[in-house]
C-alpha cells in the first residue's frame, strides 16, 4: 500500500486504523490494553470491595460511637493542613528559584529536593524524639523558662502536619518549578511590558498556567497523607489509615479494617474529583518549542537575604537537621557496637530493598506508560474512567491493597499447586508484594508520565497517524523521546515510594525478603533510636542517588 | 522484532523466572530454620549467631507484628516456609495453637527446661523469656508508699500525673486483658476509665515513657521491666525506680507476659526448629546477650539460669498466676473496652 493512499484513507477516518492489511491486529475500536491493566490493577479492589456487600451496622454503630470520629476529624486536619503546607511551601519556593535571583539561588534551587529522600516516619521519629517532652529542645526550653513554661502540644495534630509538609512539599516544588520553568518567556514578558509587576505576574498568569501541575503535587501529596499510618502513630494522632491498620493488628478483623478503608476509599475518591476539576479541561500547550527561561527578577537587601533565609530554614528543617541527628545517632550506635548484631543482616536489607524497589519500578512505569498511552489514543470516557480506576490504589493504605492481593493471588496459587505442585508459587515470592507495588504506586508513576505527555501536543500524534504511524510506534517514536524526563521522574518516584512503603511490604514479602524500612520502622516503635538510625541512613542515603540524578536532569529542563 | 531484540526478551523473562521462583527453590536447603518473629530486631542476634555457631544451623529470620505472622500462617496453610513462629505474646502463641497452626513437640530436654505453667498444656509452644509489666516512678516526686496496685493509679492523686502507652500497642491490650481476667469485665472498665481520667499523657514508647518521667513530665506509669533494665545499663543513675504492682496479700501479682515459640504444623525444618527450642531453653537461657532472656534484659524461664545483676537489682515479686493461655482471649474484649472508655490511641 503506498503512503499516499494510506494518507488518503487515514484523512477519511482520521481516529481509525491507518495500515490496513499488515496481519494480524488487535481491535483498535475495542480498548483492551486498558480494559486489561484496569482489570488487573482493580481486582484486588474489587474483591475486596465485594466483602462490603454485607456491611457490618452494628460495627459501624459502634466505630462512630467511640473512635471513628476523632479519626475522620484527624485525617481531614490532617488533609488541610498537609495540602496547604505543601501547596504554600512547594509553590512559594519553586517561584522564589524560578523567577528570582538571590544568593544561594542554583544551589537552593537543586538542594530543595533532598527531603524526597526522607520517607515521612523517619522524619516523624526524628521529629517526635527532638520535640517531645523528653527531647532536648523542651528540655533546654524548660531549663530556659523555668518548669511550667508552656510549649505547644506536638501530639494535637500539629507535629505530624508540620513533618508531613516537610517531607512532602517536593512533590509540589518539583512540579511546579518544571512548571514555572516551561512557561514560555515570552507570556511573562509580556505581561511585564504590559505593566504587570512580579506578584501580580504570579497570581495572574504563573499560577494560573501552572494549576494542573500544582493539583497534581498537591494531590500526591495528599494521598501519600492520607494513607501513611506511621508517622500520624508516633505522634499519637489517629487517622482512619492507622485505624485500618489498627483494626487489622488489634482485632485481627480484617472486615472491619476493610469497612473502614472504604471510607478512606470515598475520601480518596473526592480527592481525585477535586484534583480533576482544579486541572479543568484547559490544557496549556506550549507553541514553539521551549521557549527561553523567564528573565530572572534580581533581589536585593534585605529581599534577597529573606530568600535565602526563607530556603534555608526550610531546607535545615526539612533535611540538615533529621539527617544530622540520624548521623549523630548512627556514630554513637557504631561506637558501642556489639558484634554479632545489626551487621549480620545488613548487606542483606540494602540488597532485598534496592531488588524489590528497583523491579517495582520499571514494572509500575511500564504498565503506566501503556496506560497513559493509551488514553492519548483513545479519547473516550470508557478509558479515561478505567485510567482513573486503575490509579486509586495509591489513595489505599498499603494493608488494605496487601489484603486485596492475597484475596486475589491465593486462589490462583493453590490451583497451581494443585495442578503441578508448585508451592507458593505467586504468594511465597515477590509477585504478590509486585502485584501491590503496581497497585498502590500506579498514581505516581500515571500522574508524573500523563503530566509530561500533556506537553506534547495532540498534533503531533495527529500529523504521525496522517503520516501513518501505528499507535504503539507513536509511543515509541515521537511520545517516548518527548516525555523521557516525565517517564524518569516517574521512575525515580516509584522507586523512592517503594523504598519507603510499610504496611505492603510487612504483609506480602517473601521469606527473609526484609527491607530496610522495616528494619527501622521496628526498631523507631520502640525508640530504639540509635539502632534505627543505621537503616534509616541508608534508606536516606540510597534515597539520594535518584534525587541527585532528578537534580542533574532537573538543570536540562 | 528482530534476532537481538529477541534476545534481550528472553533475557529479561529469564531473569524474572528466576527471580519470581527463587524464593521457592530455597526451602529444601537442610541445616536452616525458618522463622517467623515479631520479637524487634537489636536483641537477638546475637543469640541466634550463638546457636548457628553451637549447632551450625542457620537462623532465617522473617519479622512481623503477632498478627500479621497469623494472618500469613493462614493464607499459606500446610505450604508455610515456617517452621517456627516466635512472638512477643502469649496470646497470639495460643491462638495459633488453636487453630491447628501450631503442632506438639515431645522434647525431654523441655519438659526438664521449662516449668509445666509456661508452656502450652499440650507442648505447642513455650516460653523463653518473661517480661513483667509494672509501676514505674519518679523517686523525687513519689513515694513507694503511695503505690500498690494498678487499680490504685485511677485514684485521682495521679491525675495530671501518669504516661500511658496507647490502647494501640499489644502491651496495652495484653495488659487489660489481664484486669478483665483477673476481675471482671466491669471492675476492669472502671479502673481503665479512672486512668483515663486522670489525663494521662499517651506515648507510644515504653522506653520514651522512662525518659519523660526522668525528664518530670510525669510521675508514675506503666511499662515492661525490661525497658528501665536497659536505661540503666546505659546509665546506673537514671533517676526513675521499679515498683512490682499487686505485690499485697490480697492481691495476685504483677502481671505476666512471655516472648515464647512453636513448631508449625507445617515445618519442613522440624527437627531444627526443635533444636532451636531445646536450645533456647538450657543455653540460651545466659543472662548476657548470647541469650534470649539476657540480650533483653528479660527473666529466664529455666529455673537454673542465672539472673542479670541489673534485673537482680529489682528484687524478689510474685507474679499473677493467669495461665497464659488465657491472654489470648481477652483481647478482643480489651480493644472494644479500651476504646469504649476513651483511653488514648
Amino acid at each position: 500500500m503506498s503512503l499516499v493512499t494510506r494518507s488518503l484513507t487515514t484523512i477519511a477516518r482520521p481516529l481509525a486504523p491507518a495500515a490496513q492489511g499488515r496481519g494480524f491486529r488487535l481491535p483498535r475500536r475495542l480498548p483492551i490494553l486498558p480494559l486489561l491493566i484496569a482489570g488487573v490493577i482493580t481486582l484486588p479492589i474489587l474483591l475486596l470491595a465485594a466483602e462490603l456487600l454485607t456491611p457490618k451496622l452494628d460495627l459501624w454503630a459502634e466505630l462512630w460511637s467511640t473512635v471513628l470520629p476523632r479519626m475522620l476529624g484527624n485525617t481531614l486536619l490532617l488533609m488541610a493542613g498537609v495540602g496547604a503546607g505543601t501547596l504554600v511551601i512547594g509553590t512559594g519556593l519553586a517561584w522564589l528559584v524560578t523567577a528570582h535571583q538571590f544568593p544561594g539561588r542554583a544551589f537552593f534551587d537543586r538542594a530543595l529536593l533532598l527531603p524526597l529522600a526522607m520517607p515521612a516516619f523517619i522524619m516523624g521519629f526524628v521529629f517526635m524524639s527532638l520535640f517531645d517532652y523528653a527531647g532536648p529542645v523542651q528540655t533546654a526550653w524548660r531549663s530556659l523558662f523555668g518548669r511550667s513554661a508552656p510549649f505547644p502540644d506536638i501530639h494535637a495534630g500539629g507535629g505530624a502536619i508540620i513533618v508531613m509538609t516537610l517531607v512532602l512539599y517536593p512533590y509540589v516544588y518539583m512540579l511546579a518549578r518544571s512548571a514555572f520553568r516551561e512557561q514560555a518567556s515570552v507570556t511573562l514578558e509580556a505581561a511585564r511590558a504590559l505593566g504587570c509587576g512580579q506578584t501580580r505576574a504570579f497570581w495572574r498568569i504563573a499560577i494560573p498556567m501552572a494549576r494542573p501541575s500544582l493539583a497534581a503535587g498537591a494531590a500526591l501529596a495528599l494521598m501519600e497523607a492520607m494513607t501513611d499510618f506511621a508517622t500520624v502513630r508516633f505522634f499519637s494522632f489517629p487517622t482512619i489509615s492507622e485505624g485500618v491498620v489498627r483494626l487489622w493488628e488489634g482485632r485481627m478483623d480484617r472486615v472491619a479494617a476493610t469497612e473502614l478503608a472504604s471510607l478512606l476509599m470515598i475520601l480518596a475518591l473526592a480527592l481525585l474529583l477535586v484534583e480533576r476539576q482544579l486541572r479543568g479541561r484547559a490544557r496549556y500547550h506550549q507553541q514553539g518549542g521551549k521557549g527561553r527561561r523567564p528573565v530572572r527578577i534580581a533581589l536585593k537587601g534585605r529581599r534577597a537575604w529573606g530568600a535565602f533565609a526563607i530556603c534555608a530554614l526550610v531546607l535545615f528543617a526539612a533535611f540538615v537537621l533529621p539527617v544530622g541527628q540520624l548521623i549523630l545517632w548512627a556514630i554513637s550506635e557504631i561506637d558501642g557496637h556489639v558484634p554479632g548484631t545489626w551487621e549480620t543482616v545488613y548487606g542483606q536489607y540494602v540488597g532485598n530493598t534496592f531488588a524489590l524497589a528497583g523491579i517495582a519500578a520499571v514494572l509500575t512505569v511500564g504498565v503506566a506508560l501503556l496506560l497513559a498511552h493509551s488514553g492519548r489514543i483513545w479519547k473516550s470516557r470508557l478509558v479515561s474512567g478505567l485510567t482513573r480506576l486503575s490509579t486509586m490504589g495509591y489513595a489505599l493504605p498499603g494493608s488494605v491493597i496487601a489484603a486485596g492481593v492475597l484475596l486475589t493471588i491465593a486462589p490462583v496459587d493453590h490451583q497451581l499447586n494443585d495442578w503441578f505442585g508448585t508451592g507458593l508459587l505467586l504468594t511465597g515470592s515477590i509477585v504478590g508484594l509486585m502485584y501491590a507495588y503496581v497497585v498502590r504506586f500506579m498514581a505516581v508513576a500515571h500522574k508524573s508520565v500523563e503530566s509530561s505527555m500533556d506537553k506534547v501536543k495532540p498534533s503531533m500524534d495527529e500529523a504521525a497517524r496522517t503520516l501513518g504511524a501505528r499507535p504503539l510506534d507513536i509511543l515509541r517514536r515521537i511520545q517516548a523521546p518527548l516525555v523521557a524526563n516525565g517517564v524518569l521522574a516517574a521512575l525515580i518516584l516509584v522507586f523512592v515510594d517503594a523504598m519507603k512503603e510499610l504496611p505492603a511490604t510487612l504483609l506480602l514479602r517473601p521469606f527473609g525478603m526484609d527491607t530496610l524500612g522495616i528494619w527501622a520502622y521496628m526498631l523507631a516503635a520502640e525508640s530504639f533510636w540509635q539502632a534505627a538510625s543505621i537503616p534509616a541512613l541508608t534508606i536516606v542515603a540510597v534515597g539520594l542517588i535518584p534525587v541527585i540524578i532528578l537534580m542533574r536532569t532537573g538543570d536540562r529542563a | 522484532m528482530t534476532l537481538a531484540r529477541w534476545r534481550f526478551f528472553l533475557l529479561v523473562s529469564g531473569l524474572i523466572v528466576v527471580l519470581v521462583t527463587a524464593p521457592a527453590g530455597a526451602q529444601n536447603t537442610p541445616q536452616v530454620v525458618n522463622i517467623y518473629s515479631a520479637r524487634h530486631y537489636g536483641a537477638i542476634e546475637a543469640a541466634f549467631t550463638a546457636f548457628t555457631e553451637a549447632t551450625g544451623i542457620e537462623v532465617r529470620l522473617s519479622q512481623g507484628s503477632a498478627q500479621s505472622i497469623l494472618e500469613r500462617l493462614r493464607a499459606e496453610g500446610d505450604q508455610t516456609v515456617a517452621d517456627a513462629i516466635f512472638t512477643i505474646d502469649a496470646g497470639g502463641l495460643s491462638l495459633a495453637a488453636e487453630e491447628g497452626l501450631l503442632q506438639p513437640v515431645e522434647s525431654e530436654i523441655l519438659d526438664e527446661a521449662i516449668p509445666a505453667d509456661l508452656r502450652d498444656p499440650e507442648n505447642r509452644w513455650f516460653a523463653v523469656s518473661q517480661r513483667l509489666r509494672t509501676i514505674m516512678y519518679n523517686p523525687e516526686t513519689v513515694d513507694p508508699s503511695e503505690l500498690s496496685t494498678y487499680a490504685q493509679l485511677a485514684d485521682p492523686m495521679w491525675n495530671d500525673r501518669l504516661c500511658l502507652r496507647p490502647a494501640t500497642h499489644i502491651y496495652t491490650i495484653s495488659l487489660v486483658g489481664g484486669l478483665i481476667e483477673e476481675l471482671g469485665e466491669e471492675a476492669a472498665e472502671a479502673i481503665v476509665a479512672g486512668w483515663v481520667a486522670n489525663n494521662p499523657q499517651y506515648i507510644d514508647s515504653d522506653t520514651r515513657i522512662l525518659e519523660t518521667i526522668a525528664a518530670g513530665g510525669c510521675d508514675v506509669a506503666l511499662t515492661n521491666h525490661y525497658y528501665l533494665a536497659t536505661l540503666l545499663d546505659q546509665d546506673p543513675d537514671f533517676p526513675v525506680r521499679l515498683f512490682w504492682a499487686n505485690q499485697g496479700e490480697e492481691e495476685s501479682g504483677v502481671f505476666r507476659n512471655v516472648s515464647g515459640i512453636g513448631v508449625t504444623t507445617a515445618a519442613l525444618n522440624r527437627d531444627n526448629a526443635i533444636k532451636l527450642i531445646e536450645w533456647m531453653a538450657t543455653e540460651g537461657q545466659a543472662a548476657d546477650v548470647t541469650g534470649i532472656p539476657g540480650g533483653n534484659y528479660e527473666y529466664p524461664v529455666n529455673p537454673e539460669a542465672e539472673l542479670n545483676p541489673i534485673i537482680e537489682t529489682f528484687g524478689e515479686f510474685k507474679i499473677d498466676p493467669i495461665p497464659l493461655n488465657e491472654y489470648g482471649r481477652y483481647q478482643d474484649m480489651a480493644v472494644a473496652l479500651l476504646e469504649r472508655t476513651g483511653y488514648g490511641f
